[in-house]
C-alpha cells in the first residue's frame, strides 16, 4: 500500500516536471522585427517624441504590409482605387487636383491632406475637420467612404484573406493569418508613421549645410515678422520644423459658411469655418491649397492673407487688419516670402524609393 | 524562559519603532498649485469663452477665445530670508483646460514660509531661444528678431471697437524688446515674480491660485482695446503696460 502510495506521487510529480517543460508543443508565433522610426536630427533637438500608439508598434514586417496595402486598388469595392490614388508620392501624398474622383465618379468637398511627419500630430486629430482620433482611426474611414473606395470591411477583408500572399503578410506582421480591419488600419498606420519629411533647404539652412538666398531669408522674415506675415503663430517656426501648430483656425476664406469644419465636429457653433493648419512643408508639390483645395497657386494664397480675409464671427483673432482685407505686402514682399515657402519643400521625401509603389 | 524570547524581541521592536526620534522627521511634502480664473468675481473657463459678454474696464465689450500663460520658478521663502526653489515651468492652457494643476518635481520640506512665490513668464537666463522642445512643440515661441525665447501669455479675442465692429486682440506679454533684427535690445524686465504669502507647510499641500484676468486691462492702465489690440509683440512700450498692469492679475485663493 505505502509503495502504491510512493509511485502515485513520483508519476504526478513527473507529470508536473512534464506539463512545465518549456519544449512542451506551442505552437510557432512570428516575432516582427521592431523598426522604430527614425527621427531627425532636427525633429530629435527641438520638439517632443513621436505619438506611436503603445498596440501598434512599428515592424519591418508591419511597415512592409502597411505599404503594399497602401498602394493596393483591392482596399476599393472594384479593385480600382488605392489610398495612393489620392495620395501620390510625387505629390508628398496628396492629389493635384482640387477635388478627388472615387470610384463611382463622385467627388468630395474636400482637398487630400497630404501626409507626411504624422507622427507628431500630438492632439491626435486627423482630418481637416479633426474628426478622426488616431491614425489608425483616420485608416479605416476611405474604405467604406460612399465617394471614396465605396466598400465594406467585410468585403475587404474576404478578398485579402483569399489573397495568395496578404494571410502570410498578415502573419509574419501580426501573428495570424486571419485579416481584420484593424490589422489592416494598424499596418497602414506604421507604414503612414514612417513618411517623415526632414530634408528641405531649410531644414539644411538650420543645420549649417546650405545657405538661403538674400529672398528666402527676407521671406523667412516677413513670416516671423509679427507686423508683416506673422505666419509663425499658427503654422511653426524655426524652432518647430512641424511648420504647423495642428490647431483649428478660422483663417478668413469666407464669410459664411457652406462647410462648418471643426464645428461639425464640436457641435459648438464658435467653431464654424474652423479648419486644421496644414504644414507648409512642401508646398511645391501640394497645390492646390487650402481645405477645399480653392487657391491653385501660391501668389493666391499669399494674396489671401495679404488682401482678401473674409470677415465672419468665427475668424481667428490672430487675423491681422482684417477690415482691410489682410497684412497687405508689398508685391516684393510677396514674392521673398513665396521663396521662403519653397524653401521648406523636400526633393528627397518624395523620390524616396521607400515611399513609392512597390 | 525561552518561550519568553520572542516576546521580548517582539517588545523591543515596538518600543524602538515608537522612539521620538522617528517623529521629528517628517517627509517632504508635495507642493501643487493650480489655477483658477476669473472675470471679477465671476469663475470664467473655456465654456465662457467665444462670446462678447465680458466688459474691461475701459468700457470696451470684449471676449477671450485663447489663454495660454506660463509660470516658472516656484520658491518658498523661509522667515530667516532664505529660499527653496522648486525648478521647472508650466503652461496652462485655459482654451484646453490642460496643466490647470502643477507639481513641481522637487518637493519641499515641512515647515513654516514666510513667501511663497512664482514667475510669471521665464527669467531672462532660462528664457533662451528653442531652449525646451514641449515649449517648441506647442508653437510657444518668439521670434529671433525679437529676442527669442518664448511668450509669457497669449491671450486672444475679439472687442466691439469704436466703429461698432467685432476686431481681434492679441494680448501676448513677451520679454520687451526694441530694434527688432539681428541685434533686439531689451529695455526693461517683464517677466515678474508674483508673491502669494506666508504658508505653513505639514504635508502635501495645494495652493489654490486665481488669475483675474480682468486686471490685465484695468489698474493702473485702463486699456483702451482701439489703440493697443494686435502687434504689441514689438512695442516694449506696450509691453512694460502689460507687466505694469500683471501686478495686480494673480492672488492666493487657499491653500488646502
Amino acid at each position: 500500500m505505502t509503495h502504491k502510495i510512493s509511485y502515485f506521487f513520483i508519476f504526478m510529480f513527473a507529470l508536473c516536471v512534464a506539463s512545465c517543460n518549456e519544449d512542451s508543443v506551442e505552437p510557432y508565433v512570428n516575432v516582427p522585427t521592431p523598426s522604430p522610426l527614425q527621427i531627425p536630427q532636427l525633429f530629435q533637438d527641438l520638439i517632443l517624441d513621436p505619438v506611436i500608439p503603445s498596440n501598434n508598434p512599428q515592424t519591418e514586417e508591419g511597415i512592409s504590409l502597411g505599404k503594399k496595402l497602401f498602394f493596393d486598388p483591392i482596399l476599393s469595392a472594384d479593385n480600382t482605387l488605392a489610398c495612393a490614388g489620392c495620395h501620390s508620392t510625387s505629390n508628398a501624398f496628396t492629389d493635384d487636383t482640387r477635388f478627388s474622383d472615387g470610384i463611382d465618379g463622385l467627388f468630395g468637398n474636400r482637398n487630400s491632406m497630404p501626409l507626411f511627419n504624422l507622427a507628431w500630430n500630438y492632439d491626435n486629430k486627423f482630418f481637416w475637420d479633426g474628426r478622426e482620433s488616431g491614425l489608425e482611426n483616420q485608416a479605416f474611414e476611405p474604405v467604406t467612404n460612399p465617394i471614396e473606395m465605396h466598400t465594406t470591411w467585410a468585403a475587404v477583408t474576404e478578398k485579402l484573406q483569399q489573397h495568395s500572399e496578404y494571410p502570410e503578410l498578415f502573419n509574419a506582421a501580426f501573428g495570424t493569418a486571419i485579416v481584420d480591419s484593424v490589422l489592416v488600419s494598424k499596418a497602414i498606420s506604421q507604414f503612414e508613421r514612417t513618411l517623415i519629411s526632414a530634408n528641405s533647404k531649410f531644414d539644411k539652412h538650420l543645420l549649417g549645410t546650405a545657405t538661403l538666398t538674400p529672398e528666402e531669408t527676407n521671406g523667412f522674415n516677413i513670416f516671423m515678422d509679427e507686423t508683416k506675415g506673422d505666419c509663425f503663430h499658427c503654422h511653426g517656426s524655426d524652432n518647430n520644423p512641424l511648420w504647423t501648430d495642428n490647431k483649428f483656425h478660422n483663417n478668413g476664406l469666407d464669410a459664411t459658411f457652406s462647410d462648418l469644419g471643426f464645428g461639425t465636429v464640436t457641435g459648438d457653433p464658435s467653431d464654424n469655418g474652423k479648419f486644421r493648419s496644414p504644414s507648409l512643408r512642401n508646398l511645391a508639390f501640394t497645390a492646390p491649397y487650402m481645405h477645399d483645395g480653392r487657391f491653385e497657386t501660391l501668389e493666391d494664397v499669399i494674396n489671401h492673407y495679404s488682401e482678401g480675409l473674409q470677415d465672419s464671427p468665427t475668424i481667428d483673432p490672430l487675423m491681422k487688419k482684417v477690415d482691410q482685407g489682410g497684412v497687405q505686402l508689398s508685391l516684393q514682399e510677396k514674392a521673398d516670402l513665396k521663396a521662403f515657402l519653397l524653401s521648406l519643400s523636400d526633393l528627397d521625401f518624395i523620390n524616396n524609393p521607400n515611399f513609392s509603389n512597390p | 524562559m525561552k518561550r519568553l524570547y520572542p516576546l521580548l524581541a517582539f517588545s523591543l521592536v515596538i518600543i524602538f519603532g515608537c522612539s521620538s526620534d522617528a517623529d521629528d522627521v517628517v517627509a517632504p511634502a508635495n507642493a501643487t498649485l493650480t489655477f483658477s480664473h476669473y472675470w471679477g468675481q465671476t469663475p470664467i473657463t473655456n465654456s465662457d469663452f467665444n462670446t462678447l459678454n465680458l466688459t474691461n474696464a475701459h468700457g470696451e465689450f470684449m471676449s477671450i477665445e485663447r489663454l495660454r500663460y506660463i509660470i516658472s520658478d516656484v520658491t518658498f521663502t523661509k522667515t530667516g530670508g532664505q529660499t527653496v526653489l522648486l525648478e521647472g515651468y508650466n503652461l496652462v492652457d485655459v482654451t484646453n483646460q490642460t496643466n490647470l494643476s502643477f507639481t513641481p518635481n522637487e518637493k519641499i520640506a515641512a515647515g513654516t514660509y514666510s513667501n511663497v512665490s512664482f514667475v510669471f513668464g521665464l527669467i531672462n537666463e532660462k528664457n533662451t531661444d528653442g531652449a525646451f522642445n514641449d515649449l517648441n512643440a506647442a508653437s510657444w515661441n518668439v521670434p529671433a528678431m525679437l529676442g527669442g525665447g518664448y511668450h509669457f501669455m497669449q491671450l486672444d479675442g475679439k472687442f466691439i471697437s469704436a466703429n461698432n465692429a467685432a476686431q481681434g486682440y492679441n494680448y501676448h506679454t513677451v520679454r520687451a524688446n526694441d530694434n527688432a533684427g539681428p541685434n533686439p535690445t531689451f529695455p526693461q524686465d517683464t517677466f515678474f515674480r508674483v508673491d502669494l504669502g506666508a504658508i505653513t507647510v505639514a504635508a502635501d499641500v495645494e495652493i489654490n491660485v486665481a488669475m483675474h484676468v480682468e486686471e490685465w486691462f484695468k489698474t493702473p492702465y485702463a486699456w483702451d482695446l482701439n489703440v493697443y489690440n494686435q502687434m504689441l509683440m514689438p512695442n516694449s512700450a506696450v509691453q512694460i503696460l502689460m507687466y505694469e498692469n500683471g501686478q495686480n492679475v494673480f492672488t492666493l485663493e487657499d491653500t488646502n
